[in-house]
């Protein structure tokens, strides 16, 4: 057999019979929240493959042009290069348009699932000892690929791109000393620039997902070396690992899930219209439009610019402006500070450095649940923030009274949930935990006669509750078939 | 139902799902080929995609045996036995290099050196700011033109009305672009040393806001207020542009105007300030 074959040649030249097997029997838990790592990494594949088709058709220059093509509304404006060859992907390269909106589709899906993920790890303490360093790796991936997301947004060179651009420039420009600099030399001049848009492609298609694969790949390969965190349960101990074997079994579910995102990102970029930048026209300075809203992982920066108050500080001949500074360079510097650091504060705080493989509930770890309860309700508010024109038409509320709202909600709420979820969780984690999976209670039955009589549960109902019921797990390296 | 029978309509359910994912990968293709519709092609590429998701994953639930399976874990720190072992390795070269105290401090220089000159290439980035933001392109007697470059007379904008306008010659110089706003006379209340900055009810201001640079796009003639549409940073029109809500910090700097004797606006001078976001050198 042709598999045989090729199996024998590799192996005759690497001695990798002992560690592809070591590969094929590697333990994955069945629990499904350890499937929100791989949703992004899905997103990932489906990101290089149509990226890679759209780099063909784009081109990244800032030379204004006058567009003659197919889409008439357009037809006899100026408009960069650059815009003009999106409006040809989107109307003039067969399949171009479907591509561009699953790309598009998949970079928005690809940052929720890595966030969701991220929560799935902090909440259950999966960070903790031996894992802070991938932890540290996971964070940078998000980094980046938020750094990516936002570069890919910038290239069309659209109305709403624009402003997105010109607010970057504005907040490089904020920082202290070096922000005039800074700007300059990042963007090739003044804003608007014609240098922008190729390097922001440099940086999009080549330097940060090289990082990102070259990141990624340490992530995977610390979780492998580290192996899978498990939930407790009944026979999980802190020195072994309970579930699929990755061959064939894991690997089947993990293909098909791969082919699961695929397909809905495939009906999102096929069905849901997504950055239709020919209906907001090619960027001119001067123009912009009212419900200006960027992707939504930049939501919680621009909610943060749209809050805060209009301060500044005039000095010894310099300037400050807090009001592009804080928002735009201290929030997001202290939210990733605080993730990078959150395995050692934690450590610190509890005075627990131990090997951690067994997950916690987050029910017994009342104070961390409600840390992350109150750190996500203060971005969601600072989200919401960056729709609250949105938000004030739709509501018919005055967008002053809106802003007023949001501003007092983002110092009152985050505590209160943090509280709440606090004292739920000391409630919770007062009584011994019991899974809910099987329940089986002591039945009273009333007789004809008025008597009651009371049914016990037999020794195999009760086995079902200590799960000593279930076929006990055979040891990975050992197959058993069917 | 017995196993057998489960395992032929799990097949079947398998197979029907592949069947299905083909069909979607010939509806793709046929789309292709006669000429592409993004709504079809995306939809027939997602039942393609998912007919081969489902067929995988119902294979791994039903037709393969549900064995959970439990391995080892392995202590992830090493022993003290390796870590001497591994200190054995190490030390004696360690010891030959720190030997050398002299030529370490030469490397260090050395290795510093390069990387240091390996910084300036990044000053080919980009010019020098130099005084780029504090000027614009208005002139003394600068003509004040609209969008397609007219100039603009005193009759042209009634009460109420507004017009982006730019300095004659530079429609492409977008931090000149500028707001011009008429009010009536009476309505002018200019602020102490700029009275002779709004002939005929005329008052024109920095469209570039002076939060994070967005043009300053929206005024409401009834209250005389100017919008940044960005984050919703406010300004009072007949208050020298004054921020009354947002975030912005300072008022939008004012453009001073003059009839000439043509009866066109002409700006008296470049603005008295830079305009837009600030910035460490600003003042």
């Amino acid at each position: 057999m042709i598999v045989k074959r090729v199996a024998r040649f590799f192996d005759d030249r690497l001695r990798a019979s002992r560690f592809a097997r070591g590969v094929l029997n590697k333990v994955f838990p069945d629990h499904w929240s350890f499937m929100l790592g791989e949703i992004a990494l899905y997103c990932f594949v489906v990101l290089v493959g149509t990226g890679v088709y759209l780099t063909f058709f784009f081109n990244a220059s800032g030379r204004q042009v006058v567009y003659h093509g197919v889409y008439k509304p357009l037809r006899g404006q100026h408009m960069s290069a650059a815009y003009q060859s999106v409006v040809d992907i989107s109307f003039k390269v067969r399949a171009g348009l479907v591509m561009r909106q699953i790309h598009h589709w998949a970079a928005l899906v690809f940052i929720a699932a890595i966030i969701v993920h991220m929560c799935r790890v902090f909440f259950t303490g999966g960070f903790r000892r031996p894992r802070e360093i991938n932890w540290i790796v996971g964070v940078t991936l998000l980094l980046l690929a938020i750094a990516n997301g936002f570069t890919g947004y910038s290239l069309p060179d659209d109305q709403l791109s624009g402003t997105g651009l010109r607010i970057m420039f504005s907040i490089v420009l904020s920082v202290p000393v070096l922000g005039t600099w800074a700007a300059f030399l990042l963007f090739g001049g003044d804003f608007p620039s014609e240098d922008v848009i190729g390097r922001f492609f440099a940086f999009h298609i080549m330097l940060v997902p090289g990082l990102i694969l070259a990141v990624l790949a340490a992530h995977m390969a610390l979780l492998w070396h580290q192996k899978h965190t498990q939930f407790p349960g009944p026979g999980r101990t802190e020195d072994n690992i309970e579930g699929s074997r990755l061959w064939p079994t894991y690997a089947l579910r993990s293909t098909g899930l791969f082919f699961m995102v695929a397909a809905v990102l495939a009906a999102l970029g096929g069905l849901a219209q997504i950055n239709p930048v020919w209906l907001y026209g090619p960027f001119r300075p001067a123009a912009v439009s009212a419900g200006s809203q960027p992707d939504w992982y930049v939501g919680w920066l621009e909610g943060a610019l749209r809050l805060m108050p209009g301060w500044e500080l005039r000095a010894f001949g310099h300037t400050v402006p807090f009001n592009l500074f804080i928002p735009g360079v201290v929030l997001p510097g202290v939210t990733f500070g605080m993730l990078y650091a959150w395995p050692f504060l934690e450590a610190r705080f509890t005075k627990d450095h131990a090997v951690h493989h067994l997950l916690d509930r987050p029910s017994r770890r009342p104070f961390r649940t409600a840390f992350g309860t109150g750190a996500l309700t203060f971005y969601m508010v600072l989200f919401l923030a960056g729709g609250n024109d949105v938000l004030a038409e739709t509501f018919s509320i005055s967008l002053y009274a809106m802003t007023t709202v949001l501003r007092v909600a983002i110092f009152v709420l985050p505590p209160a949930v943090g509280f709440f979820t606090y004292r739920i969780a000391k409630e919770l984690s007062r009584g011994p935990v019991k899974p809910l999976a099987n329940p089986v209670g002591y039945h009273v039955r009333r007789d004809a006669d008025g008597g009651y009589e009371e049914i016990t549960p037999t020794a195999a109902d009760l086995a079902r509750v200590e799960g000593d019921a279930r076929p006990a797990p055979v040891p990975a390296d050992r197959f058993e078939g069917p | 139902m017995n196993e057998s029978q489960r395992q032929r309509t799990a097949t079947r359910w398998i197979a029907t799902a592949f069947a299905v994912s083909a069909l979607g990968a010939f509806t793709l293709a046929g789309t292709y080929v006669a000429g592409g519709q993004p709504q079809v092609e995306g939809a027939s590429l997602a039942v393609s995609l998912a007919g081969l998701g489902t067929g995988l994953i119902v294979w791994a639930a039903r037709l393969l045996p549900e064995q959970t399976v439990i391995g080892p874990r392995e202590p992830l720190q090493s022993t003290a036995e390796e870590r001497e072992e591994f200190a054995e390795s190490f030390d004696p070269g360690e010891e030959m290099f720190g030997r050398r105290r002299f030529l370490l401090r030469m490397l260090t220089l050395a290795a510093g050196a390069l990387g240091v000159a390996a910084l300036f290439p990044i000053r080919s980035l980009g010019p020098s700011p130099g005084t780029k933001l504090k000027h614009t392109a208005w002139r003394k007697g600068s003509r004040v033109t609209n969008q397609s470059g007219k100039g603009v007379k005193v009759g042209d904008l009634d009460v109420g009305g507004v017009l982006t306008v730019f300095p004659e010659g530079h429609l492409d110089a977008a931090n000149a672009q500028t707001l011009l706003i008429r009010v009536g006379d009476d309505e002018v209340k200019p602020l102490p040393g700029r009275e002779t900055w709004s002939p005929e009810g005329y008052i024109a201001y920095s469209k570039v806001c002076t939060h994070a640079g967005c043009p300053v796009g929206l005024y409401r003639t009834d209250d005389h207020q100017l919008l940044c549409p960005c984050h919703q940073s406010t300004f009072d029109a007949l208050d020298g542009a004054k921020p009354v809500f947002g975030p912005a910090a300072r008022p939008l700097p004012q453009l001073p105007l003059q009839v000439d004797e043509s009866g066109y606006l002409v700006a008296q001078d470049d603005y008295g300030e830079p305009v837009g976001p600030s910035f460490w050198n600003r003042s």
